[in-house]
């Protein structure tokens, strides 16, 4: 009978959680980043210039048909090649930008295409300013279509970050691989590094369904 | 001493879709039965079988990948079981692949209009025979588009069994590429024969989709 063993676990724990505080920051940095490479391509798309809807389709397409694992390899073994070298952190933050951009862009796209031409004509109708109709009836709605979606995406980015741990960047992924190293209790570390994960997972999706029922409820209050 | 990198070592890297290709459809047919059990107690009348699968599937969608192969991973010798990360990939996958398509299926199985099933009970149609000619029938064609769609994320995902040790292309080319010291070259061919397996399948979901939307349009 296998004897479980989480002392050496519970007792490294503060290393655990300062792990997850580099995923929570890595991943934040990424969306932050990847958000502005999502309307950069979204915008590409969008823009009826041939030659820049055919660079930002090899781009989201190259990116969706290939594993994270090979992208962020690729980066961090492949392009120092090219005299491009970069440290594992900067190597991952790279990768989880460059991945999370190609699957903004959509839904970016699908929000800016969400907006409504005659809402626009209407709300100028009834007499709103110029800049009460970008923030109500353009941003509001567009943000409100993109929402649910890219909240998703971010919990996808950051539970996809754990791969980054195989470059060793630092992570939670990287900080239990190490007390796994320190401690031998393999099984108890990876229970509980996934357990630290969930708990992330859950909060952010509570928290950003607390901000979004906040943030676009209707009636627009003022 | 550094090997070159000549036609054997593409040869092999090439060679080692066939372990991607059979670990993507392990999981996907295990993953299948899976998930249809799961999508099915996910809208059965039983609270706990639903409850069990609404767990199941929040586990599963709320922790890494990875964790789950190293768990399954290191879980195999505490059941009783030779550590083998060829037997760990296909469990953690087939179990990934089960939580993701039983929560497809359940949003297909939902779009069916309920006044199917309604007109299913008043035929006197019994739960299989509901379920077998009247609703996945038509929740099959719901599903068709984003079933190819996760398809092709679970190809992807297939990468990290590399990560535990299993030989797939992932791992065939870091192999190649620490003997050959051509990182630039052997990760480029690996993301080509990647894309190359993935992309026709983005295409046809692409299509499905489309395909789908205009039908239900007509």
């Amino acid at each position: 009978m296998y004897q479980f063993n989480f002392e050496p676990v519970f007792g490294a724990f503060d290393t655990l959680l300062l792990g997850a505080w580099f995923t929570i920051q890595m991943s934040c940095m990424a969306m932050l980043l990847g958000l502005a490479v999502s309307v950069a391509g979204a915008i590409g798309k969008t823009s009826g210039i041939r030659l820049l809807n055919l660079v930002v389709d090899i781009y989201v397409e190259i990116i969706r048909n290939t594993p994270f694992l090979v992208q962020i390899y690729f980066i961090f073994f492949g392009l120092p090649a090219l005299g491009i070298r970069m440290s594992p952190n900067q190597a991952a933050l790279l990768a989880l930008t460059v991945n999370f951009g190609a699957y903004g862009t959509e839904i970016i796209r699908a929000g800016i295409n969400s907006i409504n031409r005659g809402q626009i004509e209407a709300a100028q109708a009834i007499g709103l300013s110029w800049l009460q109709v970008l923030r109500y009836v353009v941003i509001k709605p567009a943000l409100r279509a993109v929402y649910p979606a890219l909240t998703s995406q971010f919990i996808f980015l950051m539970l996809g970050s754990s791969v980054v741990s195989a470059i060793s960047a630092t992570d939670l992924t990287a900080a239990s691989n190490d007390l796994n190293s320190l401690t031998f209790a393999s099984f108890e570390v990876y229970l509980v590094t996934t357990a630290i994960y969930l708990v992330m997972s859950i909060a952010f999706s509570i928290a950003f369904s607390l901000i979004g029922r906040s943030w676009f409820a209707y009636p627009v209050n003022r | 001493m550094i090997r070159e990198f000549g036609t054997g070592e593409v040869i092999y890297i090439v060679l080692a879709i066939r372990w991607t290709i059979a670990l993507s459809l392990i999981a996907f047919l295990g993953g299948a039965l899976g998930g249809l059990t799961v999508a099915l107690a996910r809208v059965s009348d039983n609270t706990s079988a639903r409850l069990a699968a609404t767990g199941f599937i929040r586990l599963f969608q709320g922790t890494p990948l990875l964790m789950q192969l190293f768990i399954v991973y290191f879980g195999l010798n505490i059941v009783g079981l030779p550590t083998s990360a060829w037997l760990a990939a296909a469990v953690a996958l087939t179990l990934h692949a089960s939580a993701f398509l039983g929560e497809i299926w359940r949003g297909c199985i939902q779009a069916v209009p309920r006044g199917q099933t309604e007109a299913a009970d008043a035929l006197a149609y019994g739960y299989v025979t509901r379920l077998k000619d009247v609703i996945l029938p038509q929740a099959a064609r719901i599903a068709a588009a984003p079933t190819t769609g996760f398809l092709v994320q679970l190809i992807k995902s297939t990468s990290l069994a590399s990560i535990i040790g299993f030989t797939e292309l992932t791992r065939a080319g870091q192999v190649i590429s620490n003997a050959t010291f051509k990182p630039f070259v052997v990760i480029s061919l690996v993301a080509v024969l990647y894309f190359i397996l993935c992309w026709p399948l983005s295409l046809a979901a692409k299509r499905l989709e489309s395909r789908f939307d205009r039908a239900v349009a007509r």
